[in-house]
């Protein structure tokens, strides 16, 4: 997507806010009615329940790098819809809904910039771009935030949310898997951190793969984190899930992940761990 | 006799007239031997054209089919001398993946695959062959044991998927998964991987992230099942005939795709109707992949299994 695009996306969506409906979010954990100004403001957290609501990169990339100064990286350019892949909908016409919708080309995008003075290459996934889904674009994105890590001599951080991998393409999406995890080796044996921060949801074959091979795992809060989904589970072992089953805290209490922090102080924490890990700091 | 799925019924009629034919056959008439040879070839005409064009899901379903070979048929046959290693020395020995030191061949190997068993007893103490997070443990235990004392590791993989279920996402279903890949691809020996019957999702790419991947004729490898997919995109799983067509699960659509590097033929009418057949043609081919890195450095082995999957997509 051009920078073009992406500032008109932007424009479009504060004129929708404008509008009366807009002027107020429902939180999606404790349900009361917030200022969608007050919540924006306290980066999409809910300032009565602290439920952590779904971000977009835009507003993830501002909350994160310093002065909410980064530079976007080139999108790799992948072979679209290599299935030819067709259910109700043609996939093409899937994608470009989710083009429309998020101003994005794929689910996964990468900066760079400094966060508190350290240099970082950071990925987010965006869950609302058909899910957060893994195919051939976000393997691609991957690989190249990493290779622009290596090139840096920064860490690569990624912020994951998926439901899994893209079906629509098939085997191929799959095999984003083990591609993603040549990376990682190749982005350790640079000597350089990678550092996972899991936001909700992130399941399936992404967390089975790069969500889970952090040299440091952080998770948001209330976030869902697991391999198979709740459905599946619950008709496979006919069993009540437990309270909290595959929630961040849940993990945090069986050894799956190294820290549960909020997202007011990500920013700082992200820092210190590159202070500790890859201290060489911005030029 | 082999159980007949649904899309082979034609086939029935033929062969009960033959049982038949033979039970009658104790007094020698000439008449009788010629009549059941000419239902016989009849038969087999039947069953070569029906195998020559499966569809996907039809596939899906020799790939299933209960009579196949299961990992214990192929190690007794290929491997001399196996000696099974068990546990993940951290939880539990995880029965749906087995592994072990054995000889295919006469060449030092370590197998290890996915175990469905193949009666409700052995299904059980299998549990499918859904693996648990120890069952890959296990794998990278003995991946990196092969490693150190230069052994080609070969892997069978047949599953529907990694288990789902409380236990084993508490003990980390998908970090055990994604070591598990990760250890494939670290080694520095040849992984050699073969996807025997069902290849399903993140369970079997967890062993099968290897330089070398062959696939059965008749086996299928998918990111999904194909009735997972279906419920998820079309909304129920009557349509996973559709699914299965849509996400190209053949071993000849994965070897178009890059995925498969090596498709190995089965038996007429599947590896289930000559399971010996088939079990020697994929240790011959196995033996053939294994000898092809013979030379090569761990460095090199490494670096183009790297490579490979670098390239994909
Ligand atoms: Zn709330």
């Amino acid at each position: 997507m051009s920078w073009l695009n992406r500032v008109r996306q932007s424009i479009a969506s504060i004129t929708k806010r404008e509008t009366p409906d807009n002027l107020w979010h429902k939180c999606a954990g404790c349900g009361q009615m917030i200022f969608v100004k007050e919540y924006e403001e306290n980066q999409s957290v809910c300032p009565k329940c602290n439920h952590h609501g779904r971000i977009g990169p835009d507003a993830r990339f501002n909350d994160l790098f310093d002065s909410g100064v980064y530079t976007l990286l080139p999108i790799p350019q992948v072979t679209e819809d290599p299935l030819k892949f067709r259910d109700s909908k043609r996939y093409t016409d899937r994608i470009k809904a989710a083009r429309t919708a998020t101003g994005e080309t794929d689910a996964l995008i990468n900066a760079k910039g400094t966060i508190e003075g350290y240099k970082a290459v950071v990925g987010i996934q965006d869950f609302a771009f058909m899910g957060g889904s893994m195919g051939l674009g976000v393997g691609a994105a991957f690989v190249a935030g990493v290779e622009a890590a290596i090139a840096e001599r920064s860490p690569y951080i990624i912020f994951t949310a998926a439901g899994g991998a893209r079906m629509q393409e098939g085997i191929l999406s799959l095999m984003q898997m083990p591609k993603t995890t040549v990376a990682i080796a190749k982005l350790r044996e640079a000597g350089l951190p990678y550092i996972v921060v899991l936001t909700d949801p992130t399941t399936g074959g992404v967390t089975a793969s790069y969500a889970m091979l952090g040299d440091v795992q952080i998770a948001e809060p209330g976030a869902l984190i697991g391999f198979a989904g709740q459905r599946v589970i619950e008709s496979t072992i006919r069993e009540k899930l437990p309270e909290g089953f595959q929630r961040a805290e849940y993990l945090l209490d069986h050894g799956m992940i190294d820290m549960v922090v909020h997202r007011h102080d990500l920013r700082a924490r992200l820092a210190q761990l590159i202070g500790y890990l890859a201290p060489a700091k911005a030029a | 006799m082999v159980s007949l799925l649904d899309f082979e019924k034609p086939l029935a009629e033929l062969q009960s007239r033959i049982a038949e034919l033979r039970e009658t056959a104790d007094n020698g008439s000439i008449d009788i031997a010629s009549e059941v040879a000419k239902l016989q070839a009849k038969s087999d005409k039947l069953l070569r054209e029906t195998y020559a064009k499966l569809t996907p899901w039809q596939k899906t379903q020799v790939a299933r089919h209960p009579e196949r070979p299961h990992f214990k048929h192929y190690v007794a046959q290929m491997i001399e001398e196996f000696v099974p290693l068990a546990g993940d020395r951290a939880f539990a020995d995880d029965l749906a993946i087995i592994g072990g030191l054995g000889r295919l061949g006469g060449r030092r190997v370590m197998v290890i695959g996915h175990e469905k068993g193949d009666d409700t007893a052995s299904r059980l103490k299998h549990n499918f062959g859904m693996a648990k997070p120890e069952g890959y443990r296990k794998a990278i235990r003995l991946m990196k044991l092969a490693d150190r004392f230069g052994l080609p590791v070969v892997t069978l993989v047949d599953t529907s998927g990694a288990f789902p279920g409380i236990q084993a996402e508490e003990r980390g279903q998908a970090e055990a998964i994604a070591r598990s890949t990760e250890a494939c691809l670290e080694l520095g020996v040849p992984l050699v991987a073969a996807v025997v019957g069902e290849g399903g999702s993140g369970g079997a790419v967890a062993l099968a992230a290897a330089n070398r991947v062959l696939m059965f004729e008749h086996a299928v490898y998918s990111v999904i099942s194909p009735e997972g997919c279906a419920s998820i995109l079309w909304r129920t799983s009557e349509k996973a005939a559709d699914a299965a067509e849509a996400m190209k699960v053949t071993a000849a659509d994965l070897q178009k795709l890059g995925v498969v590097d090596r498709i190995v033929e089965e038996p007429l009418g599947g590896a289930h109707r000559a399971p010996t057949a088939a079990i020697d043609s994929l240790a011959k081919a196995l033996g053939e992949e294994i000898d092809s890195f013979s030379g090569q450095t761990p460095d090199q082995i490494r670096a183009s299994r790297r490579d490979k999957y670098l390239a994909i997509g």
